[in-house]
Order: structure tokens, then C-alpha cells, then sequence
């Protein structure tokens, strides 16, 4: 146990927020996708986050208990819209096509909710480091 | 004082809890947006009643053994303000203010620590 725990927790925190921000771009970017079918429509993605704390994440591989991972991204279950439009070739035979079910209003939320927690990630990286560098001068008093 | 058989006291041991009570905040900010995640502190005053622990003496054969102390290692959960729909009891305002505290006491048990080492430099130096 040592200070440097702290920079790998708020690593891990810092990795599964920049995988949120990611999740939330290709969403906005993916908002006017259009498809044939319902089952191909583009649905939102989300992030589930996991807290690594007990013996099986550190046998599994994580460095530091206490930090946060990325358990799985699992699709919006909001329904998508259909819509009429036959000069869309996209279209089917009826002539509809169906949207994505992107809300851009959550996604600008969820992006800056996720960047303030990466901001807070980050103050605890900087906060600790000046600890760090002051235990390191103790011998100097 | 004995001044070189035991140089920093409990100021040694007292660092090693204020990093595990900085790691444990730290946990908190990452798991602020996790579901069910339950933030967690660390209680002072139990570990230093752990480090020293006074026991009533058990006189009788029939008394229990009270030397056991409850929770000794100080986890304790936090009972957060406003519970939150799902099921995470991280508040970011509170984490961070305890980990600014926390930060403060390292640096005052940092400070204390200095003062030994500045005090056994003095006394070898002989000056």
C-alpha cells in the first residue's frame, strides 16, 4: 500500500470516463443514422460501471482494488421512431425508415457529467502528486 | 523520549492511515457514477483505539474476553445526505471536501514527522 494506489485508482477512473465520453460521441455522431428494418436501427450505447473490490478483480487482473472498470455496453432501451420517407434508399418496400433513438439533449448531459468527473479524477491525480513530492523532501527538513 | 529506538512514535504508523483513508476518498471520486456502489471512510478514532487497546480484565473464569474490539480496522460506510435512485451513496461535494481534509492531514502528520527528523539531525550534529 502506497501512495501510488491513488494515481492507479483515478487511472481506472479516468479510463472508464474517456470510454463514456467515446460511447457518447459515437452516439451524436451516430443520431441521424437511418435503417431498413427495426432490428439494424442504431440504438444509444451505454456504459455499465463496476466497482473493483473484492479478490476475484485482482485475481483477474486489476492492479489496484477501490478503482472502477467498464463491466459491459449495453444498448438504450428507449424505442426507436419510424418514418415515412420512400426517397430514402435506405427505405423498405412500405417506404418507411427508422431512426435511431439517440436523444442529442441526454448525450450533451451525459458528456458533460462524464467530463466533470474526469476533472474530478484529474484534481485527485494532482492533489497526490504534490503529497508524493512532499514526502519525498521529508529527509530534507 | 527515546529518542533513536523509536524515532517517529506513532507519527510512522499515522501516515500509513492517512494514505489508506486518501486511497479509500480516492475510490469514492472513481466510483461516483457507479450503481449500487456504497462510499466508504475510515473511523480515526477506532484504529487508534485498536493500536492501543485497553480491555477490561476479565477476573472471573466465567467472564467473556473483551479484548476484541468491534470493527477494528475503522471501514465504516457513509451515510450519505440524499439517497440517490440508483443505489449509489457517493455525494461528489462531500467526497471532495473529505479528501481535501484528508490531504490536510497527511501534511500535518508530514509536518510532525519533519520535526523528528530535524530533531535527530540536531542532536547527532552536536553543534
Amino acid at each position: 500500500m502506497s501512495i501510488k494506489n491513488i494515481f492507479g485508482i483515478a487511472g481506472t477512473a479516468l479510463n472508464a470516463q474517456v470510454i463514456r465520453m467515446n460511447t457518447t460521441a459515437s452516439n451524436i455522431a451516430n443520431a441521424g443514422t437511418v435503417s431498413p428494418t427495426e432490428a439494424e436501427a442504431f440504438r444509444a450505447k451505454r456504459p455499465v460501471f463496476r466497482a473493483l473490490v473484492d479478490q476475484a478483480d485482482l485475481n483477474r487482473g486489476a492492479p489496484y482494488l477501490g478503482g472502477v472498470k467498464v463491466k459491459e455496453i449495453v444498448d438504450d432501451t428507449l424505442p426507436v421512431r419510424k418514418v415515412h420517407d420512400p426517397g430514402n434508399p435506405e427505405a423498405n418496400e412500405e417506404g418507411y425508415v427508422f431512426l435511431s433513438n439517440v436523444n442529442e439533449v441526454t448525450e450533451m448531459v451525459e458528456m458533460m457529467a462524464a467530463s466533470r468527473s474526469y476533472q474530478n479524477n484529474v484534481e485527485v491525480v494532482s492533489t497526490a502528486r504534490q503529497l508524493m513530492m512532499r514526502t519525498l523532501e521529508i529527509t530534507k527538513a | 523520549m527515546k529518542l533513536l529506538e523509536n524515532p517517529f512514535g506513532i507519527h510512522e504508523r499515522a501516515l500509513a492511515v492517512r494514505n489508506q483513508r486518501l486511497e479509500l476518498i480516492a475510490g469514492n471520486i472513481a466510483n461516483a457514477d457507479t450503481p449500487h456502489f456504497k462510499a466508504r471512510d475510515l473511523d480515526f478514532k477506532k484504529i487508534l483505539a485498536s493500536e492501543n487497546p485497553t480491555p477490561m480484565a476479565a477476573t472471573h473464569a466465567k467472564h467473556y474476553q473483551t479484548g476484541e474490539l468491534e470493527n477494528p480496522g475503522g471501514l465504516v460506510y457513509r451515510v450519505p445526505y440524499n439517497s440517490s435512485v440508483d443505489g449509489n451513496t457517493v455525494e461528489i461535494s462531500v467526497e471532495q471536501a473529505n479528501y481535501g481534509e484528508a490531504a490536510a492531514d497527511y501534511q500535518t502528520t508530514l509536518q510532525f514527522l519533519e520535526g523528528r527528523i530535524s530533531g535527530i539531525r540536531k542532536a547527532l550534529r552536536a553543534e
